[in-house]
């Protein structure tokens, strides 16, 4: 296992170098944006993944609430984590886009950049949950939080899209047929980005694993009463998050 | 080109990003394997 | 079933009269509504063109605040005296106690705007331009939907560190799509530039999402030490 990392650690950064040669050099100039457009190919990976971290997350979160595993509530943590991360890439290439491209940062109803921010702001509340609840039942209490922002995700796409319909914005993504080379490169970019986050996702977890198994540690050191030894030993501080 | 400034801007942005990241994950890592190596060495540690 | 119903009323009656006796929270806050009224009334300037625009976000936005400030309170009193842990530890159904807290906050958020609304209309001299008796639904509706998450995360929030700031954390992404048909339905209505008919519906679909959702794990986080 401990060598596995390492060898798909290369072989992720190999596939992210040809991913971007790709979208860089053989992928074809967009007739209307110029260059500009080769954005899409880290904006878009990185929002797919973003969602599909999260819905992992969903996934995680039910199962900690229905079978109380560990597993899946690290599961659940690492993913959100890592998602917030994607989703904040999207966010900031986002506006970065159109601002060459519609001459505006941001437009309120472009339905995909604004459900992606609320997307956003409800995984980090969860994240902040996760950090400030000192309960024991805080793995329970960030799963239900979860749970909750799930079910809001449709609710705000629908309501950005209604809201879109009444008052017309540019659409920042872009819709339209996409010519096979171009497509070609967003998926290979994609199929990088997930080997990528992969690889980020499973650090994270076994970090979290040791983690844990170090609390513990310090817990059943604090409890086998080491009243009489002298106080050089751990105090019942939480290690850096 | 001007526009090309922020095809750059973003993809640097992108990797800047991820590192930050990947570089809190590794300053974790190595605080624990710190803590770990504290708790191997406290003699009162019962195991 | 009765049961449920019977530790309800009880609970949301207790409520009911221990802050009717207070009267503490219910004057403080009475007076921060109007404060916030009157801030909004110097920084939006009342006269311009677009004020009918624009007043159904300001009226909503005055709504979330103050709602926030009643929800922080009302976990506050069941903490002190552990009445909380006695709750729990009663055969009394959970949801019960949080469909007396909801409603207690209903109410009182309700009579909150139910001041601060005339104001609004007084200061930005207000005109409804659509079907008026609109508003109700989504007054009703839109209240309910701040109200049954709020309850439910400052139960959450009970638990944290910061509790009076992670209430509005939680409760404000969460709240994105309902704030959105409250403030989009009231414009529509006021401006009657367009049907309130599509944020009717969507508020009426949260409300039913979530209050479904904060039943079925608020026994979950009751239990939660």
């Amino acid at each position: 296992m401990k060598r596995l990392f390492p060898i798909l650690s290369v072989l992720t950064a190999a596939f992210l170098a040809y991913a971007l040669y790709r979208a860089l050099v053989i992928a074809p100039t967009d007739a209307l944006q110029g260059d500009v457009y080769r954005i899409i190919y880290y904006h878009v990976p990185s929002a797919w993944t973003a969602f599909l971290l999260f819905l992992i997350n969903f996934v995680g979160s039910i199962i900690y609430l229905i079978r109380r595993s560990q597993k899946a509530d690290i599961l659940a943590l690492v993913s959100a984590e890592v998602g917030v991360v994607f989703c904040t890439i999207v966010l900031v290439t986002g506006p970065i886009w159109a601002r060459p491209v519609w001459g505006i940062w941001w437009a309120p109803g472009d339905i995909r950049l604004t459900s992606t921010l609320v997307l956003w702001l409800i995984y980090v509340s969860y994240l902040v949950l996760r950090r400030f609840s000192t309960s024991a039942q805080t793995q329970m209490l960030a799963a239900a939080l979860a749970v909750f922002g799930a079910l809001d995700v449709p609710l705000v796409y629908f309501s950005i899209w209604f809201f879109r319909t009444q008052h017309p914005q540019p659409v920042i993504g872009g819709g339209g047929s996409m010519d096979p080379r171009m497509l070609h490169t967003l998926l290979i970019n994609w199929l990088a980005f997930l080997c990528f986050a992969f690889l980020i996702c499973w650090s994270r977890y076994r970090l979290e694993v040791l983690h844990r198994e170090i609390d513990e540690a310090h817990a059943m050191e604090s409890l086998s009463g080491d009243r009489d030894s002298n106080k050089a030993s751990m105090p019942l501080t939480r290690s850096g998050k | 080109m001007n526009a090309v400034k922020f095809l750059f801007a973003a993809y640097i942005a992108t990797w800047v990003i991820h590192l930050f990241y990947i570089g809190t994950l590794l300053r974790r890592f190595s605080r624990l394997k710190q803590q770990l190596r504290d708790l191997g060495r406290d003699p009162s540690h019962s195991s | 079933m009765s049961s449920l119903r019977t530790v309800t009323l009880a609970t949301l009656v207790k409520d009911i009269r221990l802050e009717w006796r207070s009267k503490d929270a219910l004057n403080s806050m009475l007076f921060f509504s109007l404060l916030v009224v009157v801030i909004f009334v110097f920084s939006f300037d009342p006269l311009a063109e677009e004020s009918r625009h624009i007043v159904g976000g300001l009226v909503w936005i005055a709504f979330l605040f103050a709602a926030v400030v009643a929800l922080n309170q009302t976990w506050a009193r069941e903490l002190r005296n552990q009445v909380l842990d006695a709750y729990r530890v009663s055969p009394a159904p959970a949801n019960a106690l949080f469909l007396a807290k909801s409603i207690g906050n209903f109410i009182f958020v309700s009579v909150l705007e139910a001041l601060m609304a005339p104001l609004f209309v007084i200061f930005y001299n207000l005109h409804v331009l659509g079907p008026a008796w609109q508003l109700i639904p989504i007054a009703l509706l839109g209240t309910w939907a701040l109200v049954v998450n709020g309850t439910f995360f400052a139960a959450m929030s009970l638990r944290t560190r910061n509790r009076e700031i992670m209430l509005p954390l939680l409760l404000f992404p969460i709240s994105i799509p309902a704030v959105i048909g409250m403030v989009a339905g009231t414009t529509a209505i006021l401006t009657g530039e367009e049907s309130a008919h599509f944020y009717i519906v969507l508020l009426l679909t949260y409300d039913v999402v979530f209050t479904t959702a904060s039943l079925g794990l608020f026994e979950t986080v009751l239990h939660a030490e």
